[in-house]
């Protein structure tokens, strides 16, 4: 069965908005509600969107400056106290550049840390590759007691945010920058580690996270004109993957597809591929995501150019159909 | 003699003792630190620090947060003697299974703050919980002993600048100045001086003691206390391998463990150290 979805998924009417001001909405509100509701930024409040917070809870703001290995260290040490830390910044920094801080003294302490990540994948666009982080949820992935999200629309983000701080365990949350339409509204599902099944269809399965999870659905409704029926699953949290849901579709359509905004190598394609490999279900998987670094452009350029984009997730459904038969 | 010092003292002995044994015992591990911190740790559990061995998560408790992990034996021996855990459990450092890990991990063992290890992580926890007890109106504050070779790490002086930045009065850090690290003296592998001038133009309040003297110890914990303006860093020049004639001083004791017949050895002169203590008036 479907969740309930925008009533006109392909409506130009649909509101443009980005996933990291879900995030910075759903802080805010936490603070709100909740006094031990900490955050901690590097220098980036306004963009990675904890201003909305620190405008209102100065007191339990933190600005550590251009120090992402302190940021972390900092939130751990509040956190410690028997509070719920969030630290947010540019994926490339963090957890690009803190990973050690995250591993040890937020993961091997176990404090209730929240890690978001607001410009994440090629989506962050003409700063170049340096900025790009491609391989920060195969790091976070890899790490004991954490639990990888990577919503994909604002209002997905929004409820991905209060649903990890529902849990006293670390959570990494990758947002975007890029205004992108908001497809799914209040009233769709949110279950950390329950994938949301977008659209229905027995040939193929695309399995998506982030801004791919849209460019997925415009994929299978080109596909339907060629008779090709693709389910779209949201696949929004990464770890701990949904294997019931990976392995329903392996049997009902033996053909799968994953896209997502980070390298192949390690992220969502990869934690599929791990599910099918160790279950004794034959089914073909084609993985859409990067293989290498990206380059200066702007957002849909570089989704054209690498595959990320509708026309690029349904070429490899097609693809991988064929080497079905 | 004070008798508050010499029963401190007599403490540190104790612990002194009790390391060269677990670490005799665990066939790995860090002597030279360990033993150079002992007065120090003596002064922190059983004079300076406002704890409760029965109540290791009481809120108001201070905070104790080691940032170089490895000299953890010595965080140990504090706190079996303080009354967390049987010294018995000392022995099992480094075996598996053991609550006592090579490197501290919280929630294995009651009163440990912070896991630790990689270097320079523990003064960011400090510096964070420092930043709660502030902005709380709490009372409770927090220690932080660091090494002086992990001063290397860039972390360290991340969190330098943000203790200054929130006038942190409530932390105290203390550098063990023992100018030893894995590949030579500090001098030699990083030079860190001057450090003093370094800390303060950071914007810390800095003190440089005798980290072996009990009551230059005592003194600046009690200075830092009366500091309201800004975070205290100690400077506490100790000897390395401290009580152990043969490890005095000695970077190659930095990660390597006596064998039985030098345990025996330093066993010997610690108790002799012991006795020559408790004949003082």
């Amino acid at each position: 069965m479907t969740v309930k979805l925008a009533p006109d998924l392909f409506s130009p009417a649909l509101a443009k908005k980005s996933s990291r001001d879900g995030f910075g909405k759903a802080l805010a509100e936490l603070g709100e509600r909740d006094r031990n509701v900490w955050a901690v930024s590097a220098d980036v409040s306004e963009s990675s969107r904890t201003h909305w917070f620190a405008e209102k809870f100065p007191e339990r703001f933190v600005q550590v400056g251009v120090a992402e290995q302190n940021m972390a260290g900092v939130a751990a040490g509040i956190a410690s106290c028997g509070k719920m830390a969030f630290i947010s910044a540019f994926g490339a920094f963090s957890p690009g550049r803190n990973f050690d801080q995250i591993r040890v003294s937020i993961c091997y302490n176990d404090v209730n840390v929240k890690i978001h990540a607001s410009h994440t994948g090629l989506s962050v666009g003409p700063d170049g590759a340096s900025h790009q982080v491609l391989e920060d949820m195969a790091m976070m992935r890899a790490l004991p007691n954490m639990t990888v999200i990577a919503p994909a629309d604002m209002e997905e983000a929004r409820k991905a945010t209060h649903a990890a701080a529902a849990l006293k365990t670390p959570v990494y949350i990758r947002t975007s920058r890029e205004n992108a339409p908001v497809f799914t509204t209040p009233d769709t599902p949110f279950t950390v580690g329950k994938a949301n099944v977008c659209r229905e269809g027995s040939d193929a399965a695309i399995f998506a996270c982030g801004l791919q999870v849209y460019e997925s659905l415009k994929a299978a409704e080109e596909l339907k004109k060629e008779g090709i029926g693709a389910a779209v699953i949201d696949m929004h949290t990464i770890k701990p993957i949904d294997r019931v849901c990976i392995l329903a579709y392996a049997k009902k359509c033996g053909v799968l597809v994953s896209a997502e905004d980070h390298q192949v190598d390690g992220g969502l394609g990869s934690a599929i591929a791990e599910v099918l490999a160790e279950s004794s279900c034959p089914a073909v998987l084609r993985r859409v995501g990067m293989n290498g670094f990206g380059e200066t452009g702007s957002c849909s350029e570089l989704y054209k150019k690498y595959g990320l984009d509708a026309a690029g997730i349904a070429k490899a459904v097609r693809g991988a159909l064929k080497r079905k038969k | 003699m004070n008798a508050r010092n010499k029963s401190l003292m007599l403490s540190a002995n104790t612990m002194r003792q009790d390391i060269v044994r677990m670490l005799t015992e665990a066939k790995s591990g860090h002597p030279a630190g360990s033993l150079g911190l002992a007065d120090i740790f003596a002064a922190l559990y059983f004079g300076v620090l406002r704890h409760d061995a029965k109540k290791p998560d009481w809120p108001d408790r201070d905070r104790f947060v080691l940032s170089n992990g490895h000299v953890c034996p010595v965080l140990y021996a504090a706190l079996a003697n303080a009354g967390y855990f049987p010294r018995e459990k000392l022995m099992t450092l480094r075996k598996l299974g053991s609550p006592l890990q090579g490197h501290p991990h919280r929630g294995s063992l009651p009163g440990i703050e912070n896991s630790s290890g990689p270097l320079g992580q523990g003064i960011s926890m400090a510096v964070g919980m420092a930043i709660v007890s502030k902005r709380e109106g709490r009372n409770w504050r927090v220690y932080s002993v660091m090494g002086d070779g992990e001063m290397n790490e860039g972390q360290v002086w991340e969190a330098l600048l943000l203790a200054a930045k929130y006038k942190l009065s409530n932390l105290t850090a203390i550098i063990d100045r023992n100018n030893i690290q894995i590949d030579g003296t500090s001098d030699d592998v990083l030079p860190l001086e001057p450090l003093a001038a370094k800390l303060s133009s950071f914007g810390w309040n800095v003190l440089e003691i005798d980290g072996n003297d009990m009551g230059a110890i005592l003194g600046a914990f009690d200075a830092a206390r009366k500091n309201f303006e800004k975070p205290t860093a100690i400077i506490a020049k100790t000897v390395p391998g401290k009580g152990v004639s043969f490890m005095e001083g000695k970077f190659g004791w930095h990660g390597k463990t006596p064998n039985p017949e030098e345990a025996a050895q330093a066993l010997k002169e610690l108790d002799e150290q012991r006795k020559r203590l408790e004949a003082m008036a």
